[in-house]
């Protein structure tokens, strides 16, 4: 890697900037999914199940 | 399998758990490649290693305009087709893009103040940026202020495609009026003007978040349909007589 020069914190900043929003969305999508899931599981514990009959939680 | 095959929710479910794990390794791949690439990419002889900020603010600025414009086709969709999958494809997008034209904001910014002298200037390129990501802000606002999801898609899809406006706005402000923003180096007539030493990491990194982005989006349209199954549920829970007592 070449060194950053004078502008070091402006390159670093950006890069970090990005690393950090990025990492935010992936742990909102992640979260979300495994919260959906989690809702699903309780409603189909709790009797309530789709009108086909197959598990909500079915994805395949 | 055609396309109006996937128009049905649980298919596209059962595609998404099957190509997610492919685009977790592709994008992952791909960005570490072009991380390597852009942080080897040798000094610009004017702008020294401040250059390696364009590679990660050309492909945010790419992906602020590419996602509006997956999200205008999917408004076509719900106004016009009233596809299934149409407006939960416009209501998860919204958010990603939104990340992404506040990265090419912020990146742009950090960019300006050593090249330009100032973080922020209000020129034709920066303002038309800046209100497209106000647009996106007030598309997200829009759903969550209309109960009803299908109207909500509806008002969502005409802001869309009023919107849409903006994209040809950016894209040619810095042909069309006197900016401080550099014009186009990359997509133009005549070919790029960089050199290969830094279009090549460039085009890595455009790939690489442009699958970030497809990975990110299948991944929410994934959990909005399931979102959408707890809903159709807690509404059967709450239409039983058991419950109703």
């Amino acid at each position: 890697m070449t060194p950053l020069g004078p502008y070091a914190s402006f390159i670093v900043t950006s890069y970090a900037a990005v690393a950090i929003v990025v990492a935010a969305l992936i742990a909102w999508v992640m979260t979300d999914y495994r919260r959906q899931k989690k809702r699903l599981r309780d409603l189909e514990a709790a009797g309530t199940t789709r009108r086909s009959g197959r598990s909500a939680t079915d994805l395949s | 399998m055609t396309l109006i095959d996937l128009a049905n929710p649980s298919r596209f479910l059962a595609l998404a758990s099957r190509i997610l794990p492919w685009l977790v390794a592709a994008t992952a791949i791909v960005l570490a490649i072009g991380l390597y690439q852009s942080a080897t990419a040798p000094d610009d002889y004017q702008q020294g290693a401040t250059v390696k900020i364009m590679f990660i603010h050309v492909p945010n600025a790419w992906l602020s305009m590419f996602v509006w414009s997956i999200m205008s086709v999917a408004a076509l969709g719900t106004l016009v087709w009233r596809h299934p999958l149409a407006d939960v494809a416009q209501k998860t997008a919204a958010p990603i893009g939104a990340a992404f034209t506040f990265l090419a904001l912020v990146t742009g910014s950090l960019w300006g103040r050593p090249m330009w002298g100032t973080y922020w200037e209000w020129d034709a390129r920066l303002t038309s940026v800046l209100i497209l990501f106000l647009m996106y802000l007030g598309l997200m606002a829009l759903w969550r202020a209309v109960d009803d999801p299908s109207r909500a898609a509806r008002a969502a899809a005409v802001l869309t495609l009023v919107g849409a406006i903006n994209i040809p706005i950016i894209k040619f402000s810095v042909d069309w009026w006197n900016t401080l923003h550099q014009g186009e180096s990359v997509f133009r007539m005549g070919g790029p003007t960089l050199d290969r030493a830094f279009l090549i990491p460039l085009l890595v990194m455009a790939v690489g978040f442009t699958l970030l982005f497809l990975t990110l989006h299948i991944a929410a349209m994934r959990n909005e349909i399931l979102r959408r199954r707890v809903r159709t549920l807690q509404m059967l829970q709450a239409g039983r007589p058991q419950d109703r007592a």
